[in-house]
């Protein structure tokens, strides 16, 4: 959950003075700021049950492309306003069918971060859908790239619902749902958010893996990598 | 240098004169954000709950609420966050909402936006952006006085 919204919320915060329009800036650094609040209140739990004195900044700062476990979707680069908020409706369409599971989590830190987060993911939610609606149901060239966005990005849908063996551990230990649970509402939101943006849902089941289970990240990660992380490796524990 | 405890409603009364560090027509008592003050020996443990997870003024409001408090003599403070239950603009007072409007900032409404321009009154509003320049807030503009304004984000 941290690495989403940590990748993500990097990826996002790219946009800070450079979007169309400054009410959309705002909404973006916005985004990305809730999305970095987030990481911290998951990176520092994960350090704690961790147990080897790791905080948030040491687990975003110092980790490599393989000890990451973001979606692919998440890595995926910015493009044109329109790919922007097609990957951020699809992942908030996602990430609060989640939360809103993990809300009735066993472990009442995950609990407590999930009914946080909801309330700001729900926000997100609400905005995209809106604007994938606006856009999609908008100009010829507006909805073209609407289109092409979505045609781009389907392809990353599955892995946010795909079941490994943490997945498995976590169920059996009422920690976390079954991800493939979540599926069947995404779908009808998606196809009812399409049907109102007059986009058209792409053909195949085909889904690109590898970035939950760390193994097969997009070559994109690095970059974000690098430019995230090279104050903390060239001069570790800076501080100002 | 605090000889006797002082009790907690002299407490709340002092975190009540500390005003939120970016909208500070309001104090953090109107905010919500103070969820309990309790002494545990002779340490004073505040709770606070934070408004928005990535909301950078929630290290200045632990700063100031233990600046606050240390002024007042108070030695030994613990801070402690809670995330559950979450913050909700339901637990703004009366008067902060009050507050907020006067400042020209219209509160937050079930509904999901303003019930009329906080300036010249209109109900004619419309919005600009779902987010606005703290996490707190979404602008709107008055169709009647053709005002941009804040208003407070209903969570």
């Amino acid at each position: 959950m941290g690495d989403n919204t940590l990748v993500l919320g990097h990826r996002v915060s790219e946009w800070c003075g450079v979007a169309p329009v400054l009410e959309e800036d705002i909404a973006l650094a916005n985004t990305a700021l809730d999305l970095i609040g987030q990481t911290t209140l998951w990176l520092n739990l994960a350090g704690e049950v961790e147990g080897k004195g790791r905080d948030a900044d040491a687990l975003a700062f110092r980790r490599d492309v393989w000890d990451f476990h973001n979606v692919l979707l998440v890595e995926q680069p910015n493009g044109d306003f329109g790919q922007t908020i097609m990957r951020q409706f699809l992942f908030d369409a996602w990430h609060r069918g989640y939360l809103t599971a993990l809300t009735g989590s066993s472990h009442t830190q995950v609990a407590a971060i999930a009914e946080k987060s909801l309330k700001e993911v729900t926000y997100h939610l609400e905005r995209t859908t809106d604007t994938v609606i606006g856009l999609g149901d908008g100009t010829e060239e507006s909805h073209k790239r609407m289109q092409s966005a979505l045609d781009r990005l389907y392809p990353y849908i599955g892995e946010m619902f795909f079941k490994d063996a943490v997945d498995e551990a976590m169920i059996s230990e009422g920690i976390a749902p079954d991800p493939t649970s979540l599926r069947a509402a995404f779908d009808s939101l998606l196809d009812e958010v399409l049907a109102k943006a007059t986009l058209t849902r792409p053909d195949g089941t085909f889904a690109h893996k590898g970035g939950k289970s760390g193994q097969r990240h997009s070559e994109h990660l690095g970059h974000i990598l690098a430019q995230m992380q090279w104050l903390q490796r060239a001069y570790p524990d800076a501080t100002w | 240098m605090v000889t006797d405890k002082p009790d907690e409603k002299t407490i709340w009364q002092w975190l009540d004169a500390v005003p939120d560090p970016e909208i500070p027509v309001i104090s953090l008592i109107d905010l919500g954000i103070i969820r309990d003050v309790q002494w545990r020996d002779d340490t004073l443990e505040v709770t606070v709950t934070p408004t928005y997870s990535g909301c950078p003024a929630t290290r200045i409001i632990n700063l100031d609420i233990e600046t606050a408090l240390r002024s007042h003599g108070v030695e030994k403070i613990a801070l402690k966050t809670q995330l559950s239950p979450a913050w909700t603009t339901d637990w703004l007072t009366e008067r902060g909402r009050k507050r907020l409007e006067e400042y020209g900032i219209a509160p937050p409404q079930p509904a999901g936006g303003p019930s009329h321009c906080p300036l010249c009154k209109s109900d004619r509003v419309e919005r600009i952006s779902q987010f606005g320049s703290t996490p707190c807030k979404a602008q709107w503009r008055c169709q009647e006085c053709l005002e941009p304004f804040d208003y407070f984000k209903c969570i």
